[in-house]
């Protein structure tokens, strides 16, 4: 398995605060990495530190490096619109634009000027299709996008991220907003969206970690205490601490 | 965090032990009924032998209500796991308990073919196995698992010992067939006991390390 992103002693600062502390983790081609651990670790962080979404934040500050492909995002050769395009992002609260199905899906290739090289219709159709919600919208694509229902959003966005044909996915909590059913299809969708996307996961819930993923990361206070192979972290975790936090003793 | 999680996982690790009390009395007791000659004894164990089932069922059903309500991990799913496996183990000694029990039934009021000394003592040593092998599972003890486990030799000595004892009187003299395979049955009924006290040690093993490993590899 090669590895897509990694981090090498990756330090990030709110202020003075130290957020990150030496995070060195290699997130695999292909597979489906977790990070887990309780509010406050810094997982969050990590994750938007991978698509410099931090950047946004005034008065932080990154250290160390985020290599996609082996090259170094942080690089002031790195335009950052184009990283964004390859390392997509599905946040917590489903936030579709307030604009029709067909727009927000459309949304993304218009505005990174692909509709010169790519048919908008056929784009906006294979990424819904890719995101399971093709069948429940292809009659009513001019519809708001508002009128669905949280699962259908939180997976119209899924479909915003993928019909600019990234390489990475980043999901922050996408289902802690959704009832257990749309649960369910997110993740089923994760695991279509795997044989083709890296993806990174921040989840609350550990039996989704558990459940979806391939490898798992522990995050507490900053540094990422445990990471390895997902049945291995939640059967014999090495880690004391991750032991206590799966089976629910803190956090 | 979690006290009534903590709890029930608790309540099924006292009632593991409660149940390993009940296995070690039903083989003490068959071979008292035997050597004794107690045939009320006997019957006393066939039917208490019930309530040894009736135990296993309980502990499990409370083990697949935890791991459907509370979604246990790491430890605590291998401790209920575990458990799971243990009770079986413990079900069946309680079962070759009853066999000795049966066969006690079985020789009634025949005459005596020898005194009994070794099925005793097997006895004794298996009983003794079984309770040290629960305090260990209580106490995550793998230095005594491995220690039980290793135990398990003397047993099949004495196994041996028994077998070639009895084999000589049904040599010498083939009236005593019928007495001496019962003893044979008795023995084998012990010696198996033995062999699943090893397989909870196992376990033990299990639930400190996460790793499945054969200890104490029995001859028979």
């Amino acid at each position: 398995m090669d590895i897509k992103i990694q981090t090498k002693k990756l330090n990030f600062y709110y202020g003075k605060i130290h957020a990150l502390k030496n995070i060195n983790l290699d997130m695999k081609e292909r597979q489906i990495t977790a990070l887990i651990g309780p509010s406050g670790c810094g997982k969050t962080t990590f994750l938007r530190t991978l698509n410099r979404m931090n950047d946004t934040i005034h008065k932080t500050r990154v250290d160390g490096e985020v290599l996609l492909d082996g090259k170094n995002i942080y690089d002031r050769s790195v335009d950052v619109v184009e990283l964004r395009k390859r390392v997509g992002m599905v946040f917590q609260q489903p936030n579709p634009f307030p604009k029709s199905i067909y727009e927000n899906v459309a949304f993304g290739p218009k505005m990174l000027g692909m509709k010169r090289f790519v048919n908008l219709d056929e784009v906006v159709e294979k990424s819904l299709r890719a995101a399971a919600l093709w069948d429940e919208v292809a009659d009513d694509l001019k519809k708001s996008a508002m009128t669905l229902s949280g699962g259908q959003q939180q997976r119209l966005c899924i479909a915003r991220v993928l019909a600019v044909q990234p390489e990475v996915i980043l999901m922050d909590e996408p289902c802690s907003a959704l009832d257990p059913l749309a649960t369910l299809k997110i993740e089923e969708l994760m695991q279509e969206l795997k044989k083709n996307y890296t993806i990174v996961i921040v989840t609350h819930n550990m039996q989704q970690a558990a459940r979806v993923s391939d490898f798992t990361g522990f995050f507490l206070l900053g540094e990422m205490l445990e990471y390895g192979n997902t049945t291995e972290m939640f059967s014999r975790p090495k880690n004391k601490k991750t032991e206590d936090y799966i089976t629910g003793r803190f956090g | 965090m979690r006290e009534v999680y903590q709890k029930k996982l608790n309540e099924i690790q006292d009632d593991i032990l409660f149940m390993g009390s009940m296995v070690e009395k039903a083989i003490l007791r068959s071979m008292e009924s035997l050597k004794g000659r107690n045939l009320e004894l006997a019957k006393q164990i066939i039917d208490d032998d019930q309530k040894i089932n009736k135990k296993r069922f309980e502990i499990e059903e409370k083990c697949i209500e935890l791991i459907a309500t509370q979604q246990p991990m790491a430890s605590d799913l291998r401790i209920i796991i575990s458990v799971l496996n243990v009770i079986t183990e413990l079900e069946r000694i309680g079962d070759h308990a009853e066999g000795i029990a049966k066969i006690a039934l079985m020789i009634g009021n025949e005459p005596p073919l020898k005194p009994l000394i070794d099925l005793p003592r097997m006895a004794e040593k298996t009983a003794d196995m079984l309770h040290r092998s629960m305090d260990a599972f209580i106490h995550h003890d793998i230095e005594a698992a491995r220690k039980i486990a290793a135990e398990d030799d003397e047993i099949d000595n004495i196994y041996d010992q028994v077998f070639r004892e009895l084999l000589t009187f049904m040599a010498e003299d083939p009236k005593t067939i019928t007495r001496a395979t019962r003893l044979i049955w008795v023995g084998h009924n012990l010696e198996r006991s033995a062999d699943r006290v090893t397989n909870i040690c196992e376990r033990i093993v299990f639930v400190v390390t996460g790793k499945m490993e054969e200890i104490g590899a029995s001859k028979y």
